[in-house]
């Protein structure tokens, strides 16, 4: 998708993982913003001037949250960077914190997006499942909370057809508490199945990393469970594109899939 | 009698609370009106929801709230800070409360949610990245052996498609992926932690 679109992402240097929005319990609050502060900290060493664009829900936010927190508390700022002159690094955080859905909407525009649209993907139904962290607490600007509009647009730029009123579409599908209440969190996920296929949905797109893998991953146990018989195509965002800009099975992510989606392999092939 | 009375009505849990838990001095700020609580999605299990933290604290509640398991329930949606009418960060707060009650070791001992942040913090400041495969391994056995195995089974299915896909790799067993400066991103995290320390007020 980059690749196309010719966008070039450096990696930060020696990144380091921002604790997602589990690191609370042992991290405490300033050890886990210095985790996210590191990063920036290599970053604008790196690429000075640069956005830090993140592709996952959760790093965006971390991240996010550690910048705006940092600019807003001078002390909070002098406290994180006495941490990082521990291990010889200094952070500013005046480098704009970006979700890659952001760079699409707002640097491309649905019009530019759908320019490179070589292979549409006509008549497949989807369910635009946003989640939580790409839309709360910071959301795409200009766009609602509680129902937004992009990654239906983004869903009908590539030629598919969004399902209409998917109503779990800012829904939970209990994030990292899979691992820890998989009872309580299937039961969430079950209901965001289970609500695209009420809509008539093929398959479901997600920008969020951790949604895509909860609500693709389990859904055996969940048939198990509840003797239903889901067999959901979950995919991110960008294999979406990747496939109607043209790109084979592999390099839209497709050889990743749990539980393939036929007609975006049929289109791949 | 006098001084009892004023011990009574001398609340030093919410005090507590805007001193050492984070954005906990927001707590005074509820307006009871329990929007968090019907917007949780995890709200039906919960023993405490939101407000009534919020309102158990002011009253003084101290034991109740520290050994609660409510605050481990938040999956960090953040559906109960876009909507408080009153802008409290109310996921945060939760956050902070369930961590000042796993630092005074007063949090549910078996609360899967608090054993299962505790693998992935010390999973990834061990080498600044996450190593998935043992931190699977891991979740599968914070219950014992004999529970863990009979997970692990159940698990396996899902596992074997993880790495059919390449989702996971078994080689992370053998050490696995991690930053090249660890000592420097260790001192970060140690300087980080006495910082923090330092700043806790002490509460009888």
């Amino acid at each position: 998708m980059c690749d196309v679109l010719d966008i070039k992402l450096n990696t930060i240097p020696d990144w380091n993982c921002c604790a997602a929005s589990i690191g609370y319990a042992e991290g405490g609050e300033l050890p886990r913003l210095a985790l996210s502060a590191r990063n920036m900290a290599l970053s604008e060493q790196a690429s000075p001037g640069q956005d830090i664009v993140a592709t996952c829900a959760a790093c965006w936010l971390a991240t996010r949250e550690t910048k705006e927190r940092l600019n807003a508390d001078e002390e909070l700022m002098k406290e994180t960077n006495e941490a990082l002159a521990a291990g010889g690094l200094s952070v500013k955080a005046d480098q704009n914190v970006r979700h890659m859905a952001e760079v699409l909407i707002e640097d491309f525009g649905f019009d530019e997006l759908g320019k490179h649209v070589k292979k549409p993907l006509d008549g497949i139904k989807i369910a635009g499942y946003v989640g939580c962290q790409t839309n709360r607490p910071f959301g795409i600007d200009g766009e609602s909370f509680e129902n937004p509009k992009y990654l239906d647009k983004l869903v009908e730029t590539m030629g598919a057809e969004p399902i209409e009123n998917y109503d779990k579409k800012v829904s939970c599908c209990g994030g990292a508490l899979a691992f820890s209440e998989p009872e309580k969190s299937q039961a969430l996920i079950k209901d965001i199945i289970e609500a695209a296929y009420d809509g008539g949905a093929d398959m479901i797109v997600t920008p969020c990393p951790v949604c895509q893998l909860n609500v693709e991953a389990y859904q055996n146990d969940i048939n198990a469970k509840y003797k239903t018989k889901f067999n959901m195509p979950v995919v991110y965002y960008s294999t979406l594109m990747s496939v109607a800009y043209g790109k084979d099975r592999k390099q839209s992510g497709l050889d990743g899939q749990i539980i393939t989606p036929k007609q975006l392999e049929e289109i791949a092939k | 009698m006098a001084t009892d009375a004023i011990n009574y009505y001398r609340n030093n849990f919410l005090k507590e609370v805007e001193a050492n838990v984070e954005e906990g001095h927001w707590v005074k700020m509820c307006m009871q009106c329990g929007v968090c609580a019907g917007s949780c999605p995890l709200g039906n299990a919960w023993e405490h929801t939101p407000q009534k933290i919020f309102m158990m604290i002011r009253a003084g509640k101290r034991d109740e709230v520290l050994a609660s398991d409510a605050m481990w329930m938040c999956t960090s949606c953040y559906n109960c800070i876009a909507r408080c009418p009153r802008e409290l960060p109310i996921t945060h707060i939760m956050h902070g409360l369930a961590n000042y009650a796993h630092r005074l070791g007063l949090a549910p001992k078996n609360q899967p949610t608090r054993k299962f942040a505790i693998l992935f913090w010390n999973n990834l400041t061990k080498k600044g990245r996450v190593n998935e495969l043992k931190l699977g391994i891991a979740l599968y056995f914070m219950n014992g052996l004999v529970n863990g195995i009979k997970v692990a089974i159940k698990a396996m299915p899902l596992g074997m498609s993880m790495m059919k896909t390449k989702r996971l790799s078994p080689m992370e067993i053998l050490g696995g992926h991690g930053i090249k400066d660890t000592s420097g991103f260790h001192a970060i995290l140690k300087k980080a932690r006495e910082i923090e320390d330092a700043k806790m007020t002490k509460f009888d």
